[in-house]
Formats: C-alpha cells, sequence, structure tokens
C-alpha cells in the first residue's frame, strides 16, 4: 500500500478535506477530521492501531501529527492537522482509539491544544495546577517557581 | 471532599463509610519506580483504579530541541533504563532513516548481537521482579541478575558502563567487540540455556505460581490493540505481531526464529511469553556470532551530521514493546521537534481496565506482569 | 518449687539463645539458597550479628502513632510473647527434663498457642493505619481457619498413642515413629502445612506480606516493641517443629546420643525444612489460602481420621 492510494481515497470520499500533499504525510482539514477517521477505522483500510499522536510547534501554527497503522496491509499513515494559534481546538479520538486518551492529554499538556469530547482532558506529566505549556517555542524558562499555597501554580520569576 | 484522592466519589457517595482509598505509591516496594497508584476499594476487591504518573519526567523531548543528533545519544539511555542499548538503537536508527545513511554489514551484525543481550537482560530483570511480587521473597530475582551479571560485565568491557551504555552511534558503535567477547557469548548461551530450565521448573509450572497468575487480569486482543498496546503484553493475548519478524529492520530477516504467544492474556501468559523470548534471543546471537563478517563498526563521534529538511518516523522492537522515533529536521545540527513514543505510556494506561474487580494482591500481580518502566512513561 | 523456678530459668534462656541462632541461621540458608554468602563481618561468619541487630532496635526511637487505641496497642506485642513462652511447659526436651508432664500435654499447647491470634488482632486494631488493620484481619481469618485441620490432624495422633501427655506419646513410639505409618504421614504433612500457616511463614505470609501492604501488622511498631513481635514469630517457629519432633518423629528417642541432642537435632532438622519451603516458594492469595484450608485440608483430615478411626475399631 502507498500513501497516494490513501490520497485517491480521501478524495473520493471526502472531496476537498486534503489541504497539501506532503512527501511523507496527508494535511487534511480540522473540519473533516472525525469524519476521515472514522473512515480510516471502519473501512477496508482497517487502521486498527493509532501509534502516536503528538505536535509539532511551527511558531504561526502547531501541527498536530498522528501515526496511524494497519496490520492488514502493514501501512504506516501520517496525518497532519494545521491548527492556528489563537483556535486551538480539534475533535477527540478517544472514542474510536483508547489509545489517544492519554497521548491526546500529553499533547494537551505540553502544547496547550484542546481535544473537544475528550473524557477526561488532564495534564498528565506536568503537575495539575501549572498554567505553561512547556514545549512551545516561545515556552520562556522562569529562574524559579512559586509553590502554590491555595491558587494555582503561575510560573513567574 | 476537595483533595483530588476522593475527587472521582460521585456526589450520593458521599455518606458510605465502606469504601476505602488506598494510595500506593509513588513509593512503595512494588510499584516499580514512582508510580501512583490510587485504589478505590470495596473490602478487597478494587473497584476503581486511577493511574498519576509524571513524578520522573524530565523534559527529554524539550532538551532534544537543543542538542545535536549525538548529543542526544546519552539521553536515550536514561529512558528505559533496563534495556539501553535497545533504546540507543531506536535513536540511532531514526536518526540514519532522517540522513538517509547506509551502513555496512559488520555495524548490523554488532547491533543486532548487543541488542539481543540486552532484551535477554531486559527479560530476566522483569521475570525476576514479578516473581518477587508474588512473595517469592527475593531467591528468583537473585538467580536472574546472577545470569544478567555475565552481560552485564560484557557491556562494562566494551563501553564502561553496566546500566546506561550510549554505546550505538550515528554510522556505527563506539567500540569494537574485544577478542574474547566470541567464547564469552558463546559460553553464555550455553550456561542460560540450562538455566531456563531450573526457571521453569522453579516457576513457571510451581502449582503457587500457577494459582496467583492463571486467569488474572486477561486482556482481550481487540482491548490490546485498541489501546495500542505493544510487545510482549499484544503477545501474550494471542496476537502473532512482532516488527523483527513482520517489519523487519536491520537484518533481522536473515535469522530463523520463532515468535511465542501466549493463549489468553493472563500474567501467566505474559510471563511464559517473556520466558520464552529469551530462548529465541539466544537462538538470534548464536546465529548472528557465527556469521560475524570483518570489517569496521566503528563511527567517530566528532562527526558533524547535518539533516536535511523533513521527518522521519521509526519504530523498533524493544523488550518492552514498540518504541517510536519521530524527528522533525529544519535543515539545522539539532532537531526541530524529537517525539519519543514509548512503550510503557501505552501499555500501563490499559491498567484500570485489567485491575477492576480483582484483588488488591492481583493488583499487583499485574501491575508486575505488565513490566512497565517509569524511565520511559515519564521521559 | 525451686526444681521449677530453675527449669523455667533455663527454658527462658533456651528460648533468648534459640532465637538469636535461629535469626543468624534464616539470614545463612537465605544466603545460599539466593547464591550469596549472608552475614560475614560481625564475629564467625556473621554469628554476632543477631545479639548487635538486638542492641540496635534496643536504642531505637520509641515512636507513640497518634490516634492509637492505647490499651490494644501497648497490650499487643505481650498477648503475642507470653503464650508463646507458655507453651514450653510441656514441650520434652528429654526422658529426665520437661518443666511440667501435665497429662494434657498437647492439648495445652495448642490451646495456649491459639492466644496469639487475639494479640496480632490487638495490633492491628490499635495502630489506626489501614495497612496494619487489614493485615490484622488476615492474619485472624488465616489463624483461625488453619486450627481445624491442625487439631483433626493431632487427634490422630492422639488416638493412636491413647494418652494427651507429651512425655506418653513419645514412650509410645519406641516401636517405630509415628510418621512410619501411612495414615500418620498423611496427618504429618497436614500438620506441616496448617502449623507453617499458623505462624504466618511463606507460603502463608499475607498477613506480612510486604510487597502489598507496608509490614502489615506490625508496621507501627518500633524498637523493643518490633523486637518482641520477631521473637514471637521465631519461638512459635520453635514450637511447631518441637511438636513435630514429639508427636511424628519419636521425640528424644534414639541411640548412642544423649536424649537432648537427638530432640534437638530433630527440632531444628523441621526448622531447616520450614526455612528451605520458605526462601523456595511464592506466596499464596488470602482467598485461595482459605479455600485450600475449608476445601481441601479439613476434608482430607476428616476422611483420614475416619478411616483410621475404623482401622483401629476393627
Amino acid at each position: 500500500m502507498e500513501q497516494t492510494q490513501i490520497l485517491q481515497i480521501l478524495n473520493e470520499k471526502f472531496p476537498g478535506s486534503v489541504v497539501e500533499e506532503q512527501p511523507k504525510a496527508i494535511v487534511i482539514k480540522g473540519e473533516s477530521f472525525l469524519g476521515i477517521a472514522n473512515l480510516l477505522k471502519g473501512s477496508d483500510l482497517d487502521f486498527a492501531n493509532l501509534h502516536c499522536v503528538t505536535a509539532v510547534d511551527r511558531r504561526d501554527k502547531i501541527e498536530v501529527v498522528y501515526h496511524f497503522y494497519t496490520f492488514k496491509h502493514k501501512f504506516m499513515l501520517t496525518l497532519k492537522v494545521f491548527l492556528a494559534m489563537n483556535d486551538l481546538n480539534i475533535e477527540s479520538l478517544a472514542n474510536l482509539w483508547k489509545s489517544a486518551n492519554w497521548l491526546e492529554r500529553e499533547t494537551y499538556d505540553l502544547f496547550g491544544v484542546k481535544f473537544l469530547n475528550h473524557p477526561d482532558l488532564r495534564r498528565i506529566l506536568n503537575p495539575d495546577e501549572w498554567t505553561d505549556y512547556p514545549l512551545r517555542k516561545d515556552f520562556d524558562r522562569p529562574d524559579f517557581y512559586r509553590l502554590p499555597q491555595s491558587e494555582g501554580l503561575k510560573a513567574g520569576g | 471532599m476537595n483533595d483530588p484522592g476522593t475527587s472521582f466519589i460521585k456526589k450520593g457517595d458521599e455518606l458510605r463509610s465502606e469504601e476505602l482509598i488506598v494510595n500506593m505509591g509513588p513509593q512503595h516496594p512494588s510499584t516499580h519506580g514512582v508510580l501512583y497508584l490510587e485504589l478505590r476499594l470495596d473490602g478487597e476487591t478494587v473497584v476503581d483504579c486511577r493511574v498519576h504518573i509524571g513524578y520522573l519526567h524530565r523534559s527529554c523531548e524539550k532538551i532534544a530541541e537543543n542538542r545535536t543528533y549525538t548529543q542526544f545519544i546519552p539521553f536515550t539511555d536514561r529512558l528505559d533504563y533496563i534495556a539501553s542499548m535497545n533504546n540507543n538503537l531506536g535513536y540511532v536508527l531514526a536518526v540514519e532513516k532522517l540522513l538517509n545513511l547506509q551502513v555496512n554489514d559488520r555495524v548490523h551484525y554488532v547491533r543486532t548481537i548487543i541488542a539481543e543481550l540486552n532484551r535477554i537482560g531486559s527479560h530476566l530483570i522483569g521475570i525476576g521482579t514479578f516473581a518477587q511480587d508474588l512473595g517469592a521473597y527475593a531467591t528468583p530475582m537473585f538467580y536472574c541478575f546472577r545470569d544478567r551479571e555475565i552481560i552485564v560485565q560484557l557491556f562494562d568491557e566494551l563501553c564502561g558502563g553496566r546500566l546506561t551504555y550510549n554505546y550505538m552511534r550515528i554510522g556505527g558503535v563506539q567500540t569494537e567487540l574485544p577478542p574474547h567477547a566470541d567464547k564469552i557469548i558463546k559460553d553464555f548461551i550455553k550456561y542460560e540455556r540450562a538455566k531456563l530450565k531450573e526457571y521453569n521448573e522453579l516457576l513457571t509450572y510451581n502449582a503457587i505460581f500457577l494459582a496467583r497468575t492463571k486467569k488474572i487480569g486477561i486482556l482481550k486482543p481487540e482491548v490490546a490493540i485498541n489501546y495500542s498496546v505493544t510487545g510482549p503484553m499484544l503477545r501474550a493475548s494471542g496476537v502473532k505481531w512482532d516488527l523483527r519478524k513482520d517489519e523487519p529492520y536491520m537484518i533481522y530477516d536473515r535469522f530463523k526464529f520463532d515468535v511465542p504467544v501466549g493463549k489468553n492474556g493472563d500474567s501467566w501468559d505474559r510471563f511464559k511469553v517473556r520466558l520464552d523470548e529469551i530462548s529465541e534471543s539466544l537462538k538470534i546471537v548464536e546465529q548472528a556470532i557465527g556469521g560475524l563478517p570483518a570489517g569496521n563498526a566503528v563511527s567517530k563521534i566528532n562527526k558533524v551530521y547535518k539533516a536535511p529538511p523533513g521527518e522521519a518516523y521509526l519504530r523498533t522492537e524493544n523488550p518492552k514493546g514498540e518504541l517510536g522515533f519521530y524527528l522533525v529536521s529544519d535543515g539545522g545540527l539539532k532537531p526541530y521537534r524529537n517525539k519519543i513514543r514509548s512503550p510503557s505510556f501505552s501499555n500501563i494506561a490499559v491498567l484500570p481496565e485489567l485491575i477492576r474487580g480483582l484483588n488488591v494482591s492481583d493488583a499487583v500481580c499485574v501491575l508486575g506482569s505488565t513490566d512497565v518502566v517509569m524511565g520511559e512513561i515519564d521521559r | 518449687m525451686m526444681d521449677l523456678l530453675l527449669k523455667s530459668g533455663m527454658i527462658v534462656t533456651f528460648i533468648a539463645v534459640s532465637a538469636m541462632f535461629l535469626v543468624w541461621w534464616e539470614r545463612k540458608i537465605s544466603a545460599l539458597i539466593q547464591n550469596r554468602m549472608g552475614p560475614m563481618i560481625v564475629g564467625w561468619h556473621g554469628a554476632l550479628q543477631t545479639p548487635a541487630d538486638m542492641l540496635k532496635l534496643l536504642l531505637k526511637e520509641n515512636i507513640v502513632p497518634s490516634g492509637i487505641d492505647k490499651l490494644s496497642w501497648w497490650l499487643a506485642p505481650f498477648f503475642v510473647v507470653v503464650p508463646a513462652v507458655m507453651a514450653f511447659v510441656t514441650i520434652p526436651f528429654s526422658d529426665k527434663f520437661i518443666v511440667h508432664d501435665l497429662n494434657i500435654g498437647i492439648l495445652f499447647v495448642t490451646s495456649i498457642t491459639s492466644v496469639c491470634v487475639l494479640g496480632i488482632f490487638m495490633a492491628g486494631w490499635g495502630s489506626n493505619n489501614k495497612y496494619s488493620l487489614l493485615g490484622g484481619m488476615r492474619s485472624a481469618a488465616q489463624i483461625i481457619s488453619y486450627e481445624v485441620p491442625l487439631l483433626l490432624s493431632v487427634v490422630l495422633i492422639v488416638m493412636e498413642a491413647g494418652t494427651l501427655s507429651m512425655q506418653e506419646i513419645i514412650r509410645a513410639q519406641e516401636h517405630g515413629w509415628f510418621i512410619l505409618k501411612p495414615n500418620l504421614a498423611l496427618a504429618f504433612l497436614i500438620y506441616l502445612i496448617s502449623a507453617t500457616a499458623e505462624v504466618n511463614r511463606v507460603p502463608f505470609d499475607i498477613p506480612e506480606a510486604e510487597s502489598e501492604l507496608g509490614a502489615g501488622y506490625h508496621t507501627e511498631y518500633t524498637g523493643m516493641k518490633f523486637a518482641m513481635f520477631f521473637l514471637a514469630e521465631y519461638t512459635n517457629l520453635v514450637i511447631i517443629s518441637a511438636v513435630t519432633a514429639t508427636l511424628f518423629l519419636g521425640g528424644w528417642q534414639g541411640p548412642i546420643l544423649p536424649p537432648v541432642v537427638w530432640f534437638l537435632l530433630k527440632v531444628y532438622g523441621v526448622v531447616f525444612l520450614l526455612m528451605w519451603v520458605r526462601w523456595t516458594l511464592p506466596r499464596v492469595r488470602m482467598d485461595q489460602m482459605m479455600g485450600f484450608a475449608w476445601k481441601f485440608l479439613t476434608p482430607v483430615a476428616l476422611l483420614n481420621l475416619l478411616i483410621s478411626g475404623w482401622l483401629m475399631v476393627r
């Protein structure tokens, strides 16, 4: 199986959803994302395994990257969704693939991407009271942190 | 009712007094590192469980953005600190895919031998600590560590480290195998085959061990695939999937070995699959050391690698599961983004499903059988 | 009177020395099974390690947790140690040395050692600690359940010997140790398994399960009080080994060597067997343990009793 075959199927079933075709990934629009995810899981393509969910901060936008794998055709598909910095919302896949539950929580914790309809969107690696997103490129590491007394932890010098 | 420990009790339950909230961790003799499990018990049965991680978070991924490709290799040691060589290997292979670098045959053979020896070491620890959690008070653990000592001493001669090695390099390895390594490894293979029979007698078919682990923590194959569980945990559930056989990387397609599969997906199957994988790894090492080609495997450390803009995602079969590295490069000396997809992270997400309805003792048993390492989960 | 005092003094000394020896011996046996050396530095092969540890325990800070049930918590160690020491009244060390040969000897021993469960439960309850409470409750259930097969196998011996007195039971074995008879060999096995459960040793050491509940019912005890729990555990071990030696292995009988030496050899032989089992097997789960006692051991012991009784009457 090749990426071009997937691209063809996407263009048939969801015309206009593909924004860009990169050499190793397909970029799609956020609106058609849930529909495409359902197609990938349910159809003959049978992408049963959501291997990795992560994000890359490109300063003007954040790319959310998904790696899907199908045992049937032995192919790893990379899907990307570009999110503008002022609207970091995307549909959660936690109801389709349970592995997305923790992986999306991690992306939220490190980048601040909000996953709509996620069953339990909390921070996972950093303390619950943090208000910063460490893996963004504009994250300014402060010299010291104030311990929480009764309010949340504010990163500040 | 404001403390996080009781936050998942619903409104109407406030007056019930029989339910006990037991916090297992973060410091606890049996949670294999700093893992915090919040168990809600009814008598001795686990009604619900919440897994809290992040106590060992060292922000490896952010650090990676400020280090060159070679400078990050020691950081990969500290991910799954029991199988450091395999982590090194996964990272180095991902960088070589990004750079489109080819290596010669001898490098492949040396890497395979070392990685498989480390897999044996990691499984030995997994087996030993699992038996200890069940109450067999350190005797199996001492035997497993005694066997692992031979491997660790060989690695000590190779690269100077016993736990974290920093051995694999981009384009090769750090040093050559010493000339007597051949004899050490061949003796070890013979020795370990005899010892595996001992472990079968001591543990695998022992009546108490069977009673403690059979039918405990059954993981069904569909649930496992949905949770993206990989490695021995997936194979114990009956799914015959091993990256070394089904999507071979390096030169694994040249070796003959089997993939042990369990039947029911309970804790005994997970233990047995790990035990059987040790004998399969011994087969691979035997074949590799028999056919080691001549050549040069060493790669110089001060070579500077500049990656073309692009990305690469490569996964390898770690002892704990599938370790994936997602590298994004913008054309410089340092990666733009380095995402580590660790097997233990996904393996432990399935824990609440497995231990609902079990005893506290069984919860400890299931946690031991997942064989997770906190360094990998928290990075 | 003087005679009684002298004998009691010797017994107490024996218990103290024996406990020290057993702690050292257990550490050495576990070390050799696990392919290491054990204590080696303090004294010859670490023989002075136990007195050193006892001295350290005596010097430790006396921590009293808050919120405890004062009466239960302070009295619990005594309820565990005193019955264990008292059971030595009828243990026959030789044909001439026994503190008092009660004619209800074996009944006395088994009933006195049952009082220990009170001490364990008091320790668990009084400690104001979830882990200790769980440990205490588990232990109480375990000990009470395993008393039934234990007593059923002892009854068999009493039927065979025709008396409850310890010295008489030994004398009834003059023509052959009781373990050589098949139905009594089965009783020996049942007794040994039940006795291991009675003293909370692996494979039945759920109440002290380190990897699950901290340290079980004695989590909150430090210093001398902890030493008393420790002492009681090893004393109980010696008691059940002594009872095994008396009931099944012929007590102090044996050629050439003096009777005391034979008795001690047999007692420490059984202790060695129990220690060997401890360092080899994993732990049985709570509900499996209870099921084993009630659904397997008790019916087997009852059946054994019925068949032996019928054979005797015939």
